[in-house]
Order: structure tokens, then C-alpha cells, then sequence
């Protein structure tokens, strides 16, 4: 029996579809998820019958069995959910494993959240009854003393990063403000024509210090969806295939979800780093080979943290690569969130940064980096992440 | 200053379950324990099932000294629930034995907080039935 040691170019996204970002959809999640499936099939020239899998995350609304039901799919012999923050790139890794493994020959990934209209993930509007024991046994010790929003939990890492590394919190400023200059770029996102300014930035209030209200996710309502096939089928389809070179999901020792802080060091993104070694040895490549990112700024203090921990600087160099912005945006050495991300296109959970990396790899990005190649995506931060190398070949 | 809460809404009870029940027991008592492996003598916080260093579900809860140092803190500006009033901090404490524990400062308002102070554990009778370990600054 022949063992299968690397998905390292058996598998492509070739087709890809996004809604548009905004405050109220007037659809539900599942509509949304309906139509940027559509998209992504039209998009790669497949119809519904050619679908056998599918992949989605775990809290997203729409089960498979009600996506099947709508969009008239049959048959499908694979189908899986990955969880968290770090979804995003473990979905297309599941994906690339189904098809290369033969599970399934045409895998739909996809994402639907009504994330400022509807159903939001807020921690402290859930009652203790929906809870599992893993997460009532950090509850047990968060809730009583008020410890109870998901920025609050990021902002006791952030803390300690700023005061182990003597960090100006003013400087966390330049992402948000790259993140949100890409997106005002970008005719689908929150921002789009939005001037955004490092000023705006130091006015935004604290929300929980030390996060400013702009350091957070932009809310919105949005859905994206990509096909992934064999590198071979990607040959015969309509786009340029996108292939996964590296991908990698990750947990280490003492992993909590955003509240990883009874491990000895928390000024760092451990889960990150091992990503990072994950990804870049699979693919062969190194952090200098990178043409453009997409990390996980859901808050954007984060950035400056996965940049040290995937090697692209040293510990504690993260913030003043960032500052000023002239190395993160779009013809900088390292182009970051072209579409805008979390923070300028608008939060769904990751999945726009994957859309935007296979739009970097085609040439269709409305911030292009030149002869953008490869492009990595990091999906999760400050918990389980996952990332993964994309290329043109 | 100390924490403020709105008496028409009730503090979020800590869920017990018997992975932490010890814990709240000691609180009650007003007295602050921990986890400790009887196997190898590793202290445990949060607690779990078993020790992750020697695999063993044999432990005990133990007398902390209740004094440590502020490890990191964050303060709510905004409350996110309606039992606490604003602005409040969080403090993560990292005590003698090792082990980290969230709480909130007593007597102290959240300028005067800074990462290495000097603390240690007070047991505040917060409501009907509920007891919180919290700390106060050393010195």
C-alpha cells in the first residue's frame, strides 16, 4: 500500500466566491451561504453535481444537510467541520486531504455569518447551559470577576506583550490603518472609500485597555465559499488553479482558546510558530519566498505578534515593522490583508483572507501585489491556528 | 476602589463541576487551594482531571500563601455584562506556588495597577451564597 506523505500539490482551489460585506444582509445565513457557493461554482465552471463534499465550520449556521437540500447536491461521500479561529485554513486543508485521498473528487468549503445583524458570538450571552465542560472550567474562573468579552481575554495577552517587550500601544495603530487603506480599495468591503488615518486610530476610545474600540473586528454580514479539487481535475477547469503547497493546523501544550495564560510565556503565539515550521518546510519555501499575507487581525495587536512567530522578525520586532506601514501595504516587502481583512473588509472569520490570497495568486486583487506567487494565510491566533502556503506553480 | 456591581443584576455564578468543586469549597471557607498532583507534587490551575505533567488523576487541594504578583491586567472600560460596573480591571495574579488565578484587585483603582505588584488573596462575601477571591496590594 502506497503511504501519502505530503498533500504538498495534490490538491487546488479553483473556483471561489464572495458575498459582499455589510450591516444587514436582509437574508438568513443560510441564503448567504446558498449564493456564495453559486458564485464559486460559476466561478470554476462546475455545477452542483459535480459536488461530493463539503467542509464547514462548526458554529456556522447552515448544516450540510440543509445546503444540500437547497442548492439540489446529492451524493456527497465527504463532509467534516473544523473549529475556532483557526477554521479558515484548517477547511482547506481537510479539503485537500479529502480529495487527495480520494474521498471526494470536487470539495466545497464555506462560511455564512450574519455577524452584525444576527447571531453573535458573544461568550457572555450564552448561558452556562450550552457550555461544555472544557470551556465551564475556564468560565468557572473568567465570569464571576467580570472577565467575560473575548477582547478582554486578548487584551491580558496583549498587555504582556507591550510590557515584556516595552511597546508604545499608539504603534498597534498601523495595522488597522493598513488593514482599513486596503479596504477602502476593495468595492465589497466596510470601508470601501473610507479614509482611515493613524489620527483616527489614536482617537478611537479603549474599549478594554489596552484595546481600542479600533483594534477590533469590523462586524458584519457576509459569506464566502471556494472549490477545491485534485491538481490534476485543475488542469481541465476554467481558472488559474490556486495549489496548496503547505498547510497546518496546530495546538501545543497548555493551548486554551484566547485565554492561553496559565502557560509559563504568554507574550507570544506558540500555536502560530508551529504553523509557521508546519507550512514553510512542507512547501519549501522560507519567510523571505512569501509575496504577501494574510494573517488574522480580528484584533489587530495580534498581527505585529504572528508576524515575530512566523519568522518574518525577531521577537519583540513585530510593532516596528508595522510602523508607519510602509512594509505591510500593498507595494511594501510584505503586503498584508489586501482585501482589508477583519479589520477594513470585515470579520468573517477568516474566510476573506483565503479568498484574497487566491485573488493575489490570479491577479485580481483590488490592492495586486506584483507577480504575487506565493501567498500565506494564517487562520487562528491566540488559540488553536492553522495556516497554510498557496501558489501558483 | 473596589469593584462595583449593580444590584439589580446578579453576578454570574461560577459553574461546579467536580473537576473544580474543591476549589470553591476552599472560597466558601474563605480559605484560597489549589490543585496539587500527589504523584509528583505539581500545583494545577485551572483545575483538571489529571496532571499533565505526570498523568496521574491522584491529587489533593492544597493551602495556597495567597501572595503573588500581578502578571498581567486588562480594565473594562465598557462592562460587558450588566452585573459590573465599569471601568473595572482583571488582574491575573501569579501566586508563590507557581499557578496563575483571574481576579480583581480590592482598594486599588485601575491606574494604580502595574504588572509586578505585590499582592495578596482577600475573600470578598460579593452576594447571597457567593464568596470571590480577590487581592489587595502588599505593602
Amino acid at each position: 500500500m502506497s503511504v501519502m506523505r505530503s498533500i504538498k500539490n495534490k490538491a487546488a482551489i479553483v473556483g471561489i466566491g464572495i458575498s459582499s460585506f455589510s450591516r444587514d444582509s436582509q437574508r438568513t445565513e443560510l441564503r448567504l451561504a446558498c449564493e456564495a457557493i453559486k458564485v464559486a461554482l460559476d466561478d470554476a465552471g462546475l455545477t452542483t453535481e459535480d459536488i461530493d463534499g463539503l467542509v464547514k465550520q462548526t458554529d456556522d449556521a447552515s448544516d450540510e444537510h440543509a445546503v444540500t437540500s437547497s442548492m439540489g447536491m446529492g451524493n456527497l461521500t465527504y463532509f467534516g467541520e473544523c473549529r475556532w479561529g483557526a477554521a479558515p485554513g484548517a477547511m482547506v486543508m481537510r479539503a485537500a486531504m479529502g480529495v487527495a485521498a480520494g474521498a471526494a473528487n470536487y470539495i466545497v468549503v464555506y462560511r455564512a455569518v450574519n455577524g452584525s445583524s444576527g447571531r453573535r458570538m458573544i461568550p457572555s450571552m450564552r448561558t452556562s447551559g450550552q457550555m461544555s465542560t472544557s470551556d465551564l472550567l475556564q468560565w468557572t474562573f473568567h465570569a464571576p470577576f467580570g472577565h467575560m468579552s473575548e477582547a478582554g481575554r486578548v487584551a491580558m495577552i496583549v498587555r504582556r506583550y507591550i510590557h515584556e517587550f516595552g511597546i508604545n500601544s499608539e504603534q498597534f495603530g498601523w495595522v488597522p490603518v493598513v488593514c482599513r487603506e486596503h479596504g477602502a480599495q476593495n468595492p465589497n468591503s466596510m470601508y470601501y472609500k473610507k479614509p482611515f488615518t493613524i489620527e483616527d486610530y489614536r482617537k478611537s476610545e479603549m474599549v478594554v485597555e489596552p484595546l481600542r474600540r479600533l483594534d477590533y473586528y469590523e462586524e458584519a454580514d457576509a459569506a464566502a465559499a471556494l472549490v477545491v479539487t485534485t491538481a490534476e481535475r485543475a488542469k481541465d477547469l476554467r481558472q488559474k488553479a490556486v495549489y496548496v503547497l503547505g498547510a497546518a493546523q496546530s495546538m501545543v501544550p497548555e493551548t486554551e482558546e484566547l485565554n492561553s495564560y496559565y502557560r509559563r510565556s504568554i507574550s507570544g503565539l506558540p500555536e502560530t510558530a508551529q504553523v509557521g515550521k508546519k507550512v514553510f518546510s512542507m512547501a519549501g519555501v522560507a519567510p523571505k519566498d512569501i509575496d504577501c499575507v494574510q494573517l488574522d487581525d480580528s484584533y489587530g495587536p495580534f498581527v505585529p505578534m504572528q508576524l515575530e512567530e512566523l519568522g518574518f522578525c525577531g521577537r519583540g520586532e513585530g510593532v516596528d515593522f508595522c510602523n508607519g506601514g510602509n512594509h505591510i501595504r500593498s507595494e511594501g516587502e510584505l503586503p498584508l490583508n489586501t482585501s482589508g481583512g477583519s479589520l477594513g473588509e470585515g470579520h468573517l472569520h477568516g474566510m476573506n483572507h483565503l479568498i484574497e490570497a487566491v485573488r493575489q495568486i490570479r491577479g485580481t486583487s483590488t490592492a495586486q501585489v506584483e507577480d504575487a506567487r506565493l501567498v500565506l494565510v494564517a487562520s487562528g491566533a491566540g488559540g488553536p491556528a492553522s495556516g497554510l502556503i498557496l501558489g501558483g506553480k | 476602589m473596589s469593584m462595583a456591581y449593580d444590584a439589580e443584576h446578579p453576578i454570574p455564578m461560577p459553574p461546579i463541576l467536580w473537576d473544580n468543586k474543591g476549589f470553591w469549597d476552599g472560597v466558601t471557607k474563605h480559605e484560597l487551594v489549589f490543585q496539587r498532583c500527589k504523584q509528583c507534587g505539581t500545583w494545577l490551575h485551572p483545575p483538571r482531571p489529571a496532571c499533565p505533567r505526570c498523568r496521574s488523576f491522584e491529587k489533593e487541594w492544597a493551602p495556597s500563601t495567597g501572595k503573588g504578583t500581578v502578571y498581567s491586567f486588562v480594565t473594562y472600560r465598557e462592562s460587558p455584562h450588566p452585573a459590573f460596573k465599569a471601568p473595572y480591571s482583571v488582574v491575573l495574579v501569579e501566586l508563590e506556588e507557581g499557578v496563575r488565578l483571574v481576579s480583581n484587585m480590592v482598594d486599588v483603582k485601575p491606574e494604580q495597577i502595574f504588572i509586578g505588584m505585590p499582592v495578596e488573596a482577600v475573600f470578598d462575601d460579593v452576594s447571597e451564597g457567593l464568596t470571590l477571591p480577590k487581592f489587595r496590594k502588599v505593602g
